[in-house]
């Protein structure tokens, strides 16, 4: 079952056909599924009383529903050191078509994941799990699960990744925390079986996934036309 | 829906025989039945009169005492009518051959014809099919028996959307000396699919393995397959076909490009424990070996031949295909050495894969089989056996069978599949034990077995 946060923020995104970031981190949070602490702010102090909060160095990401691709308008900025850069990153992001504030949020690090479902004309809701990043489609190392998953699915597809050792530790880089990964793909499983037909498909790209936690840095979620 | 009327007639009714043409679907289907098969055929046309000294009759209705199956094979706008003789008349089920529906336009006509058989609870196969082939049973192609290759009585249950690629998978099955308990062309499927049919073999004691041709299922329908493959004991193979991109659709999220359909299809039904096949061959492979060993294995082959160039081609193979050849231990390998006759005991290599070299008997790869059939470190037997060495016999298949009963563990044979050759092959597989015609095709025998294991 759906909460009623997650209801009203579908019903408030139907216009657009697809949930602003802010609205998706909130949404997935109310889910279960970790996100990481963040801020929409919508003026400039706001921003940067935010920023002061998480601690920097932070990132600033732009909202606009005229921005589905934010990478495409360089309207992401990772390590954001102090007061200025935010500001700067402000001002350039305020001139971006549709601007309706920043997502100022902690910065992550760890393993890039992309962790995805779509509704399949023959299996219905269906999962995805990759190697993420900017290059996910470069990478095509992805194995996708129809929903809902149980721990021992989350288990094959880690398995079945070319990269699957990029995961499990290699070379000096521990292992991601995997039962932190497993719960969160049940989370994220359970709720894409309660969306159901809502949903076209969903991005989580990329998750950070480091020893400590798996934390989803980004989010795109589009509506069933 | 009962299937058994439609699968295991007693008695069946033609309608549409023609007067005029002797090729006309009908007059094949009617001929056939009537002449080679153990099924008491009536034919019926609404002119009535007489075909081939026999009586013909105008309606379903006329016919006397109880039909099973009806084959209709009458011009799309006529189905309906006959559709409705065949349920007013306690028919148990039909086998629509005609096309001129969903696939040239007609939706309609055909949710028409499929409505009235759910209300009725009426089951049919088609339409636009050739229907059903039951070996010495009878078949509903409109194909002339003498045109076909018709695979002997056996084991495997075959569904194909497609009739084409049906009949020349029964080509592919005779081929291997594979034999069928049904084989189904389902054409357009607007009322038994997929799904029907897994459920109807699933539970037929004729059946152990079940194989589809799929090109596409319906909203949502996979799901139900799927699901209902992986809670059935019998191993599932599927060829699907469309496994090029989905269209030129824009898609703007990362996932439904990554996701695409086939990529979806690949994944799930190996979730499901599914053995996808990727094209003909492997299908004919896979149901082969699972037909004689359902049980999923872990993939760790023990190789045996008598020519090192052959041992290190199936290596290359196996290992492609993600098998693995794990080394032996020593006690196995003394095992096996303490076996063998004195002429190649010096010169055999009992790595793996074990070499017995071209100087070997038939005692000698009974040595060798016998004791990997009891090593714990390999958990299925790839034996490549080219019988040019003269202290071969042709009694070695028969033999090697008796060992491998000993053992019970999955032994697969490549022996060239040629005439002079054929009692060292019969002598496998009429022990129960499968013969590929190729290294690659042995190969594709081990790894059907790995059924459950998504990569």
């Amino acid at each position: 079952m759906l909460s009623a946060e997650i209801v009203d923020i579908i019903a408030a995104a139907r216009t657009d056909g697809w949930v602003l970031e802010p609205e998706a981190l909130r949404l997935l949070g109310a889910a279960g599924v970790p996100a990481p602490r963040f801020v929409w702010a919508k003026s400039k102090p706001h921003a940067l009383a935010a920023a002061a909060g998480i601690g920097y160095p932070v990132v600033a990401k732009v909202v606009s529903p005229k921005v589905m691709h934010k990478s495409d308008v360089q309207g992401v900025k990772p390590g954001i050191l102090d007061a200025q850069d935010l500001t700067d990153v402000y001002d350039r992001f305020s001139r971006l078509p549709g601007f309706d504030g920043v997502v100022v949020a902690e910065m992550l690090s760890g393993r890039e994941l992309i962790v995805g479902a779509k509704i399949d004309f023959q299996f219905g809701p269906v999962i995805l799990l990759g190697i993420g990043g900017t290059a996910v489609e470069i990478y095509d190392d992805t194995v996708t699960r129809m929903a809902p998953l149980k721990a021992r699915d989350v288990e094959s597809m880690l398995a079945c990744l070319r990269g699957s050792r990029l995961l499990t530790g290699y070379r000096g880089f521990a292992a991601v925390n995997v039962p932190q990964l497993t719960e969160m793909m049940l989370a994220f499983s359970d709720l894409v079986m309660a969306l159901g037909d809502r949903i076209d498909s969903i991005d989580l790209n990329p998750v950070f996934c480091s020893p400590e936690r798996c934390t989803v840095a980004d989010a795109r979620i589009l509506l069933a036309p | 829906m009962d299937f058994t009327p439609l699968f295991k007639p007693k008695t069946a009714v033609v309608i549409g025989v023609s007067f005029t043409n002797e090729r006309h679907p009908a007059n094949v289907i009617y001929n056939k039945i009537h002449l080679r098969y153990p099924v008491k055929v009536y034919p019926v046309n609404p002119r009535g009169g007489v075909f081939n000294r026999d009586p013909v009759y105008r309606t379903v209705g006329e016919v006397p005492g109880r039909v099973d199956l009806a084959v209709i094979a009458v011009r799309a706008d006529l189905v309906p009518e006959a559709l409705a003789d065949c349920i007013r008349s306690r028919v148990g089920g039909a086998v629509i051959i005609s096309g001129g529906f969903a696939e040239s336009g007609r939706g309609d006509l055909q949710d028409r014809i499929a409505g009235m058989a759910r209300e009725a609870e009426f089951p049919f196969i088609g339409p636009n099919c050739l229907g059903i082939y039951s070996p010495g049973h009878f078949d509903t192609f409109f194909l002339p028996g003498e045109r076909l290759v018709r695979p002997n009585p056996g084991n495997v249950g075959f569904v194909s959307q497609s009739g084409g690629v049906l009949v020349d998978q029964m080509v592919k099955f005779t081929e291997q000396g594979l034999g069928l308990s049904l084989a189904v062309s389902i054409g357009n499927k607007a009322l038994i699919r997929e799904t029907d049919l897994l459920r109807h073999l699933a539970g037929d004691a004729d059946t152990r393995v079940i194989a589809f041709y799929v090109e596409g299922f319906g909203r949502n329908e996979g799901r139900a397959f799927v699901e209902l493959a992986a809670a059935i004991s019998k191993p599932v193979v599927v060829l699907k076909a469309g496994k090029t991109a989905e269209g030129s659709r824009a898609v703007s999220s990362h996932t439904a490009s990554l996701a695409g359909d086939h990529k979806v299809f690949s994944d799930v039904i190996a979730q499901h424990g599914i053995v996808e096949a990727r094209n003909e061959f492997e299908l004919t492979c896979f149901c082969e070996s699972l037909s004689h060993y359902p049980r999923a294995i872990d993939g760790n082959v023990g190789v045996i031949t008598v020519s090192g160039g052959h041992g290190a081609l199936a290596s290359d193979i196996c290992t492609d295909l993600g098998l693995r050849l794990p080394r032996l231990s020593d006690a196995v390998k003394a095992e096996i050495r303490a076996g063998l006759s004195a002429n190649i005991r010096g010169i055999a290599s009992l790595e793996n894969p074990v070499d017995l070299t071209g100087s070997s008997t038939d005692a000698d790869f009974e040595a060798a089989v016998s004791a990997l059939g009891r090593a714990p470190e390999v958990d299925c037997l790839l034996l490549l056996l080219l019988p040019y060495s003269p202290g071969i016999s042709s009694d070695l298949g028969a033999r090697l069978s008796y060992v491998h009963r000993q053992t019970g563990k999955p032994l697969i044979a490549y022996v060239p599949h040629v005439e002079k050759y054929r009692i060292l092959i019969e002598g496998f597989e009429l022990n129960n034990v499968p013969v590929a015609s190729s290294i690659d095709g042995a190969a594709f025998m081990v790894e059907a077995m790995r059924r459950c294991r998504p990569c």
